[in-house]
C-alpha cells in the first residue's frame, strides 16, 4: 500500500452518493448487520419475489469502505435470483482470499474494487460487512 | 521549532527498518531503543535460569538481575520499599489483581465503586465485574466536555459507602492530567482506597507515589520503551499485606500441605508461577535510558511537538480535536475527528502515507457514548519524535477530505 491511496474514485462515489441508502417501503426481509469493534453498523433490506431480488436498500453508518461495499453489492445483486446472488457472495469472499482469476473479478464489476482490502487485514470486515448480511438473509 | 539538536530516533532499530515511518502511536505502545532490545538479549544469554528457585550460581544471576529491576521500579516512582512492587504482565491484569484481591476481600454488598467515565476498558471492567459478583453499586463520575474533572466533582460524588475510586492519572482519550494527589486526599478522608492508572502518565511525566499518594498505581512496560508482557503493579505494603494472593501456585509460598499453604512475603505472594525476568530486565534498562534523558527533557520535546500539532490541526477547517483546546494539557495525546469521515478511513489513508495513528474507541466506549461519538483518531507523540513526523502528519491530514472525495 505505499505510496498509493487506497480509495479509488469508485469508493468514494459509493461512499459519497450511494444509491441504495434509503428507507424502504416495500420488503420481505431486513436484517441489521454489526461490526462491533468497528462500529459499522448498516441495516439491509430486500425484497424479494419468487426467488428474485427484486430491490434492496440499505441504511446505517460506518466507514467509507463498508458503505461503498454495500452500495456496490447492491447495485451487483438487484434483479438477480437469489443463488446468482449467493454465487456472488462466494466470489467476492474468494476475491478478499486473493484466490479470483481476472475474469471471475471482472464478474464482480465495481466490487473489485475493493481486491486489495487483503492487504489491510483489519478491514476486511468492512468491506464483508453487507455481503455477509445479504447471506445471512437469502441462506434463511 | 527549537527542540534539541539531538536525533533519538538513532536510537531505536525500529527507524533503522522504517526511516520514514512518522509512528504516531505511542500511547498503544512506544517503540523500543536498543538499549533495551540487548539488555533482554543478555539476559537471556548469559543470566537466564529459573529466579528466585535455583541454588546455583546462573539461577542467583537471574534472580539478582530480576530483584534489581524491582529496585529500579521503586526508586523509579518513589516507592518506600520494594515489597510495594508487583511485577505483572500489564496494566490490565495490575488492575485485575487490586480488583480480584483488595476488592474481593474489602468490598461489601451496598458498598459503591467510584470510576471515572473516561476510564480505558482496563480500569472499568474489573470494576464492574467486582460490583456484580459483591452486588455493590458501580457509580460514574463524569466529565466537562474538555474532559476535567475537578476535586469539587469528586467531592461531590464520594459517599461513606465509597469503597474504591478507580481514575487513571492521564486519560488515554482526552490526555489531561488529573489532579490525582488532591484526590487521593479526598478519598482517604473519606475512608477511600484510591487505584490509579497510570498507563499513560508513568512514561512521560515524573510519577511519585508517595507525593501523590495514592493506594495502587498500576501501568506497563511497553508503553514506556520496554517489552510486552511486563507490567506493574505499586501497593501501599499496609494494604498488600491484609490481602489475599490473586493468582495461586508455584514461587508463590512458603508452605503447603495437602489442605493448606502460608504464602510467600511481599511481594512474592503476587507473583505466582515463573515469573518474565527477561521483560523486568528490559524495564530496568528502559528506566535506566529514560532516567539518562531525564523527564525534563521528554516532557519538553513532549509539549514543544504537542503544540506543534494541535496548532497546525486548528487551522485545518473540518477537524476537531478531543478535549482541552489548550497543548499544554494533552500530554502527548491528540483525539480527533474529521467531518465526514469514518476514523477507520483517516487511520487507512495517513498508514498510505507513512503515518502510524490509531482509531476507534480507544478501549473507552463509555466515553465515546458520553461525548456522542461514535469512535475517533488519535495522534500520540513520545519524546523520539521529531517536528518532521508531526508536519507530515499535518500536511496529509489536510488531504484526507479531498482524498476521500469530499471539498477541502
Ligand atoms: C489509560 C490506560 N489504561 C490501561 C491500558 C491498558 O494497558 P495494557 O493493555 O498494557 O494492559 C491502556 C492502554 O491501552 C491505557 O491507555
Amino acid at each position: 500500500m505505499a505510496n498509493e491511496t487506497f480509495y479509488s474514485e469508485v469508493l468514494t462515489d459509493h461512499n459519497m452518493h450511494p444509491v441504495h441508502k434509503h428507507e424502504m417501503s416495500v420488503c420481505t426481509c431486513s436484517r441489521e448487520g454489526i461490526n462491533p469493534s468497528c462500529g459499522d453498523d448498516i441495516v439491509l433490506n430486500l425484497n424479494i419475489e419468487n426467488g428474485v431480488i427484486k430491490d434492496g436498500s440499505f441504511t446505517g453508518s460506518g466507514c467509507a469502505i463498508s458503505q461503498a461495499s454495500a452500495d456496490i453489492m447492491l447495485d451487483l445483486v438487484i434483479g438477480r435470483t437469489v443463488d446468482e446472488a449467493e454465487r456472488l457472495h462466494e466470489l467476492f469472499m474468494k476475491m478478499i482470499r486473493g484466490e479470483c482469476s481476472e475474469e471471475e473479478i471482472d464478474e464482480l464489476e465495481e466490487a473489485g474494487a475493493l481486491r486489495d482490502i487483503s492487504h489491510m487485514p483489519a478491514r476486511v470486515k468492512c468491506a464483508v460487512l453487507g455481503w455477509r448480511t445479504m447471506s445471512e438473509m437469502i441462506s434463511r | 521549532m527549537n527542540l534539541n539538536e539531538r536525533n533519538y530516533k538513532t536510537d531505536f532499530p525500529a527507524f533503522d527498518a522504517y526511516p520514514g515511518l512518522a509512528y504516531l502511536d505511542n500511547s498503544a505502545t512506544t517503540q523500543k531503543p536498543g538499549a533495551v532490545i540487548d539488555a533482554v538479549r543478555q539476559f537471556y544469554r548469559e543470566e537466564n535460569a529459573n529466579p528466585l528457585r535455583g541454588l546455583y550460581g546462573l539461577a542467583v544471576k537471574a534472580t539478582e538481575a530480576y530483584e534489581s529491576a524491582r529496585i529500579a521500579v521503586r526508586d523509579f516512582i518513589g516507592a518506600k520499599s520494594e515489597r510495594e512492587i508487583i511485577f505483572t504482565r500489564n496494566a490490565t491484569e495490575s488492575l485485575n489483581l487490586a480488583a480480584y484481591s483488595y476488592g474481593r476481600a474489602f468490598v461489601n454488598e451496598g458498598d459503591e465503586i467510584l470510576v471515572t467515565v473516561s476510564e480505558h476498558h482496563s480500569n472499568l471492567l474489573p470494576w464492574q465485574l467486582l460490583a456484580k459478583e459483591k452486588h455493590a453499586r458501580l457509580c460514574f463520575l463524569e466529565c466537562t466536555p474538555d474532559g476535567e474533572y475537578t476535586p469539587e466533582m469528586l467531592k461531590a460524588a464520594l459517599t461513606p459507602r465509597t469503597r474504591i475510586f478507580a481514575a487513571a492519572q492521564i486519560s488515554n482519550v482526552f490526555g489531561r492530567l488529573n489532579p490525582i494527589k488532591e484526590f487521593a486526599e479526598l478519598c482517604h478522608a473519606n475512608g477511600t482506597v484510591i487505584v490509579c492508572d497510570g498507563a499513560q502518565s508513568v512514561p512521560h511525566i515524573p510519577v511519585n507515589v508517595r507525593e501523590i499518594d495514592v493506594d495502587f498505581l498500576a501501568f506497563s512496560g511497553h508503553k514506556m520503551l520496554a517489552p510486552m508482557g511486563i507490567g506493574v503493579l505499586y501497593g501501599r505494603e499496609s494494604l498488600l499485606e491484609k490481602m489475599p494472593p490473586f493468582l495461586s501456585g508455584g514461587e508463590m509460598i512458603e508452605y503447603v500441605t495437602r489442605e493448606n499453604a502460608t504464602y510467600a512475603e511481599l511481594p512474592h505472594k503476587f507473583e505466582a508461577g515463573t515469573v518474565n525476568a527477561g521483560g523486568a530486565v528490559g524495564l530496568h534498562a528502559a528506566i535506566d535510558y529514560i532516567g539518562k534523558i531525564g523527564f525534563r527533557e521528554i516532557e519538553s520535546r513532549e509539549n514543544t511537538l504537542t503544540r506543534q500539532l494541535i496548532e497546525g490541526m486548528r487551522d485545518i477547517p473540518h477537524v476537531h480535536i478531543i478535549g482541552s483546546d489548550k497543548p499544554e494539557e494533552h500530554h502527548g495525546i491528540v483525539t480527533f475527528t474529521i467531518d465526514d469521515v469514518h476514523p477507520h478511513d483517516i487511520a487507512a489513508v495517513m498508514d498510505s502515507d507513512g503515518i502510524a495513528v490509531r482509531a476507534g474507541h480507544h478501549c473507552a466506549q463509555p466515553l465515546h457514548k458520553h461525548l456522542g461519538v461514535m469512535s475517533t483518531a488519535r495522534a500520540s507523540i513520545a519524546f523520539y519524535n521529531d517536528s518532521g513526523d508531526i508536519e507530515k502528519f499535518l500536511g496529509c491530514l489536510k488531504t484526507i477530505r479531498r482524498r476521500m472525495g469530499f471539498g477541502e
